[in-house]
């Protein structure tokens, strides 16, 4: 066979007749057709991972480098009128553990968390044997501890990023600022009252990134975050710590409950300050509850007293009935109105209207606010704001207690002019008396600033005239003679009225006292309304010219100073029985 | 017709090559602003750390303190307080 198969000499292979392909057709039509299938095949997985396949294929893979992120927003903040903060948000870590991962921590890594958080090793132990899934374990700490902890590697604790916010002023704007929650939503106050604007929007985007986490690109659409708008306050911190302070001193010198003071500029009704006693400090609220919460300028309402007599003055001014100088006989300084007696604490006889108010004698402001007919009173308390909220929009203001006429007896009213029978808020007062300092007009209020060069009115509810009669009657006062002479100026013309109010307890008047007072400054071109009233002042006296005339001299005699407001007295005269001022 | 699909084919090649390129400087400078950005977000926080470090610094109750224990300042009385006519003479 071998011999067979050697070509022979001059023959090529290609042209031997045994070497010729006799190939059978149908093999290779059967190759060519397994080809063709193989390739509708690929065409057909081609076509169902392209087409048909195709959302869900996209998806795994963007999964793989695709990451939706959320950009956060920080809470706006709170500033005083000339940009001092008051209320700032600022990034913390938390730190949190998934508890099954976190056991697995050896003893000395725990004492370094432990030590690192200031925390007790044993509280430690006592998060991470909790049978969750996800346990905080410290809030709101400092970042650099944040970053060293990060830096220990320890198994199952992880970190986030939370805002907290912080209150420089602390206790001093406590109560008007108000204070947000851990997760940096407003709980009270401004924070609260302004909640709309002051919250951010976090945003967020679709991002590639690539092995190391850095990202590449940005796909998709993408909200950018938006940044709480920043709130000016017409607060002046320097007036704010002021009346703080003054308002502190005059509680504790008086041995008092509690108290409050306002500081309203009479132009354009923006507030100044707004302090209360007892506070508190926004900073650190643990254990925090009951009185030192409380807003009590504007969330509480007392019977405010003699405050009250100068809108019945001015409102017999205003329909002529009277003049400054028509005499009431007030002797023997009691007067019997059906079963009950009306006193004056002093026996003053005949006094002109004038004189009514200097000395704040109830008999005569009796007699003038009998004069009326009780829906003529009603109605100016009801202008004047009494039994309405103010409107400021902040949580929990209210409107006091004026009921409606119909129901009023003759002693009512009468005891109604002297500030009885009714309540109203400090804040309430202060606007009230806004009307003297403004020409007559009820200004309304404003905690954020406002814009000088906008005039600001409101309703007009006495003529000038008579509120120039009342400013003097106001200013007389204060002088010698008057109800509170510790209430002056140095430098200054100012003018006010005392309150002395009898506290109701049980249904009947206790032996217990409101003092207030509120006054104006300075006369000649009225700036500023400052109203302070001391709840309960046991000792020292407790009267509201002796316990709240000295406080409001003291806050005025600062603020104007602070203020530049020009001189309008001699500096001399009052400046020997001046007490000693703040810085 | 050949010669003018390999010039095709080179172009082809050039500008996919360029293609690959320009991206990868696109998302190096991307990586660029993004960095900047987080820096200017940091700074951003920092500078509230320093406002509100300033303002913690700068509160009245601190100053009067300091004015009166450390510096020995006294409110002046009312003697030792000239008053300076307003301009245009009130």
């Amino acid at each position: 066979m071998v011999i067979r198969r050697r070509p022979q000499r001059g023959h090529r292979y290609s042209e031997s007749p045994i070497l010729e392909l006799a190939l059978q057709g149908w093999r290779s039509r059967m190759v060519g057709l397994l080809l063709l299938a193989a390739l509708l095949a690929l065409i057909f997985r081609a076509f169902y991972l392209q087409v048909i396949h195709n959302d869900f294929l996209q998806e795994k893979g963007d999964s793989r480098y695709r990451r939706d992120i959320e950009v956060s927003a920080s809470r706006g903040k709170i500033v005083d009128r000339n940009g001092d903060i008051l209320a700032v948000s600022t990034p913390m870590q938390s730190i949190w553990a998934i508890p099954g991962d976190a056991r697995t921590m050896t003893a000395e890594q725990k004492r370094q968390l432990a030590k690192l958080l200031e925390m007790d090793g044993r509280e430690l132990d006592g998060k991470i044997a909790s049978d969750k899934t996800f346990v905080y374990i410290r809030r709101q700490i400092a970042p650099e501890t944040g970053e060293r902890i990060a830096a220990l590697k320890l198994p199952g604790i992880h970190q986030e990023r939370e805002y907290r916010r912080f209150y420089p002023a602390a206790d001093m704007t406590a109560h008007l600022v108000g204070f947000t929650g851990v997760d940096d939503k407003g709980l009270e106050g401004v924070e609260l009252a302004f909640q709309q604007s002051l919250l951010g929007r976090p945003g967020n985007r679709t991002v590639i990134r690539d092995r190391r986490g850095n990202i590449v690109e940005d796909v998709g659409a993408m909200r950018p975050p938006q940044d709480g708008k920043d709130i000016r306050l017409a607060l002046d911190a320097k007036i704010q710590y002021l009346a703080y302070s003054q308002l502190k001193a005059t509680v504790a010198a008086h041995k008092a409950k509690a108290g409050g003071a306002v500081v309203i500029d009479a132009r354009n009704g923006e507030i100044l300050a707004l302090v209360n006693w007892p506070t508190y400090n926004p900073n650190n609220r643990q254990n925090l509850s009951g009185a030192p919460l409380r807003n009590r300028a504007i969330t509480d309402t007392f019977e405010p007293g003699s405050v009250m007599k100068p809108f019945i003055a001015a409102l017999a001014l205003e329909q002529g009935k009277v003049t400054m100088n028509t005499p009431i006989d007030t002797a023997p300084g009691r007067m019997t109105i059906g079963v009950a007696t009306i006193s004056d604490a002093h026996r003053n006889g005949v006094l002109t209207v004038a004189e009514v108010i200097q000395k704040s004698s109830n008999v005569g402001i009796a007699k003038i606010a009998l004069g009326f007919p009780p829906r003529d009173m009603w109605e100016l308390f009801d202008r004047l704001g009494f039994g309405q909220a103010p409107n400021l929009g902040f949580p929990g203001e209210v409107g006091g207690r004026l009921r409606p006429w119909k129901s009023w007896r003759p002693i009512e009213q009468a005891t109604m002019a002297y500030g009885h029978g009714i309540s109203v808020s400090l804040l309430q007062l202060a606007r009230a008396y806004c009307t003297f300092a403004s020409d007559g007009e009820l200004l309304p209020l404003s905690l954020l600033r406002v814009d000088d060069a906008v005039p600001v009115h409101g309703d007009r509810i006495f003529s000038p005239q008579t509120v120039r009669e009342l400013r003097l009657m106001l200013e007389m006062a204060v002088q010698p003679g008057g109800t509170a002479p510790q209430a002056r100026v140095a430098g200054y013309r100012v003018g006010g009225k005392t309150g002395t109010a009898y506290k109701v307890e049980d249904g009947a008047y206790a032996r217990k006292y409101v003092a207030s007072f509120v006054g104006i400054a300075p006369l000649s071109d009225p700036r500023l309304v400052i109203a302070v009233m001391i709840d309960e002042p046991s000792e020292a006296g407790h009267y509201g010219g002796d316990v709240a005339g000295p406080a409001f001299s003291r806050i005025a005699a600062g603020a104007l100073r602070i203020l530049g407001v020009p001189l309008d007295a001699p500096l001399q005269v009052a400046a020997a029985d001046t007490l000693k001022e703040p810085l | 017709m050949l010669r003018l699909n390999m010039i095709l084919l080179f172009i082809l090649v050039v500008c996919a090559l360029g293609l690959v390129t320009s991206q990868h400087r696109a998302r190096k400078l991307f990586q660029e602003l993004e960095q900047e950005q987080e820096r200017g977000r940091q700074l951003d926080v920092e500078y509230g750390q320093l406002q509100l470090e300033m303002s913690t610094w700068a509160t009245s109750p601190r100053i009067e303190k300091i004015a009166r224990e450390r510096l020995h300042m006294v409110q002046p009385d009312a003697a030792g307080r000239p008053v300076v006519a307003a301009a245009g003479g009130r």
